[in-house]
């Protein structure tokens, strides 16, 4: 792994509305294996800078690279289709639709050929076998048959994962999964993603500290739009200007 | 085993069918004219449903292919009857009376121009997407109005009703059946499409656009096709309702028509399969029945639509089977 190329590079990333800094010379690294958290206190910017690396907000410049590639200009699907696994902080999963659907929604996402208009969807066996075996590698196989309006938050967040892991990507985007997980459910999630790293690397937006100092192989503190530190947890720890503009004031709080 | 849907379904496409054949034995010639309008009437909704129900598309343009369908027939056969062709260079073009031809220019026809319209109105949505799919069909309303060559205002008859194989359409009956296997056909490739991974896919965009785009799929693609598959069942449906009554004007393609079409949907259930089979239905009885006592029965359409809007989401076919199960 040494030497290992980034799966993705952000390059000096900015991006402002009106006077407003919501990226500031922003950038950052996802090396194959790791799991990189991104943290800050509200309103620092990581929402507006995972959408960009998304790509459903264009920078206003700077650059973003996925396993090497240029990818500023394309546009969401088409970063979807390179490899870039997305989970929603705010749960966008097709609310009228089975769970089951929703992971086959994805699974047939990966398969990325949806214009098929006579078979019957819900018996195709390689989308029912790729659904599946999300839905149990997060515990929700329980569930399949459940209208998504009707599971609780925390599952909602556990279909968000399945969802992102039918689409087999190259790194995963997750924004807040742990949200509203409770206390056992974060724990399992904690552990799942601590395996996770090993099949993609996972750029990890996150307000669990707990889970973010166990998981985080590096930390990158963003604050007003910009990046105050980049390291280990120890480093981040130790680091004075972190501690005062971010983790003291959460002690405060 | 069959859902309480499927069994209602069957009970209408049964009913459907039996009106008519009861009207025949008892000699009431009118009755099945009125099942035959209902029958293309649930056709053009049916076609609507596509984009509305599943792709969550509100047009308010769909006259535009129902009028296209209907003065695709009305043109080929008024040159037909007048043994005129259409055009003579660079090649030459002649009109024709046979339905199955017919159809297909009607089909191609009305879902090319949904591809142009869907192409241009579908980069916006919600309010805007309302009123640029009305605007496209008051464009073509106006230009059939001025276009002289089939009528203009008046509108284009045809004498004779148009042929099919070995039937004799101008039997009523017998063009009744032909409406009716056309329906149960498309309600039948309707049903699979909903059910497809593309109908999937497209539900999907209905209610959550950016999932559809992080796993891969482009909404507009979807949305389009979805569109061009919607405005070519309607403009086959056109090209019927003017054979049924040999005449087409300008009147297909206003936006009343689209306001029609949408009740359909809306009163017998959105997204519902038969949905707009109830819908068209309600719409004739009303129509026969109220419309004797007063010119103003569409109060009571009215009145029955904000029903369904206040109090039945799932409009008729919601409000006797429940809520949608989904499907496994």
């Amino acid at each position: 792994m040494t030497d290992a190329h980034p799966v993705l590079k952000v390059e000096g990333i900015s991006k402002s509305f009106g006077a407003l800094k919501a990226s500031d010379n922003v950038s950052l690294d996802l090396r194959p294996g790791e799991i990189h958290a991104l943290i800050g206190p509200n309103g620092a910017g990581k929402s507006t800078l995972i959408k960009q690396i998304s790509g459903s907000l264009r920078p206003d410049s700077g650059r973003i690279e996925v396993l090497g590639r240029d990818v500023t200009d394309l546009d969401t699907v088409a970063r979807a289709r390179l490899g870039l696994g997305r989970t929603f902080q705010i749960s966008s999963l097709a609310m009228e639709f089975t769970v089951l659907q929703n992971v086959v929604l994805g699974a047939l996402g990966a398969r990325g050929r949806a214009f098929s208009f006579f078979r019957n969807v819900m018996k195709d066996k390689a989308l029912l076998e790729s659904a599946y075996r999300a839905l149990e590698r997060v515990g929700l196989q329980g569930e399949a048959q459940r209208r998504t309006a009707d599971l609780s938050h925390g599952q909602r967040r556990q279909l968000e994962v399945a969802v992102a892991l039918t689409l087999q990507p190259k790194l995963f985007l997750m924004d807040e999964p742990m949200a509203g997980l409770g206390a056992s459910g974060s724990k399992a999630l904690t552990g799942f993603l601590d395996q996770l790293r090993h099949e993609a690397p996972i750029l990890l937006v996150e307000h669990d500290m707990d889970a973010v100092f166990a998981l985080a192989d590096r930390i990158t503190v963003l604050v007003y739009g910009a990046v105050i530190a980049t390291g280990t947890a120890d480093e981040i720890r130790a680091n004075a200007e972190v501690r005062r503009a971010y983790l003291g004031e959460e002690d405060a709080a | 085993m069959l859902t309480r849907e499927t069994t209602l379904n069957i009970a209408l496409a049964a009913t459907l069918l039996a009106v008519p054949l009861l009207a025949l034995a008892m000699d009431e010639i009118f009755i099945i004219t009125l099942a035959t309008k209902v029958a293309i009437l649930a056709l053009a909704g049916v076609g609507l449903n596509i984009a509305l129900g599943i792709g969550g598309l509100v047009s308010l343009g769909h006259a535009a292919f129902f009028g296209i369908g209907g003065y695709a027939m009305g043109i080929l056969a008024a040159h037909a009857q007048n043994y005129e062709p259409i055009m003579e260079v660079p090649f030459l073009i002649e009109g024709t009376n046979q339905m199955p031809i017919i159809w297909l220019i009607a089909i191609v026809a009305s879902a090319l121009a949904a591809l142009v319209i869907g192409a241009l109105s579908l980069r916006t949505s919600g309010v805007y997407f309302i009123m640029i799919t009305l605007a496209f069909g008051q464009m073509l309303y106006y230009f059939a109005i001025s276009w002289s060559a089939y009528g203009g205002e008046d509108g284009q008859s045809i004498w004779v009703r148009n042929e099919f194989p070995g039937l004799n359409t101008l039997d009523p009956i017998q063009f009744f059946l032909i409406a009716y296997v056309i329906l149960c056909l498309v309600l039948v490739f309707s049903a699979r499409l909903a059910r497809s991974p593309f109908g999937l896919a497209l539900a999907a965009a209905r209610q959550t656009e950016e999932r559809v785009m992080t796993v891969g799929l482009t909404p507009f693609h979807l949305r389009l096709v979805a569109f061009v598959i919607s405005g070519a069942i309607t403009g086959l449906a056109g090209a019927l309702y003017a054979d049924l009554n040999r005449f087409v004007s300008p009147t297909m393609l206003s936006w009343h028509t689209s306001g029609e079409i949408m009740v359909f949907v809306i009163i017998g259930g959105v997204g519902r399969l038969f949905g707009p089979l109830v819908g068209a239905a309600v719409f004739i009885l009303l129509e026969h029945i109220l419309g004797g006592f007063s010119e103003y029965w569409q109060i009571f359409l009215g009145l029955l639509l904000l029903l369904m809007v206040l109090f039945a989401r799932g409009g008729l076919i919601g409000a006797i089977v429940g809520r949608e199960v989904a499907h496994d």
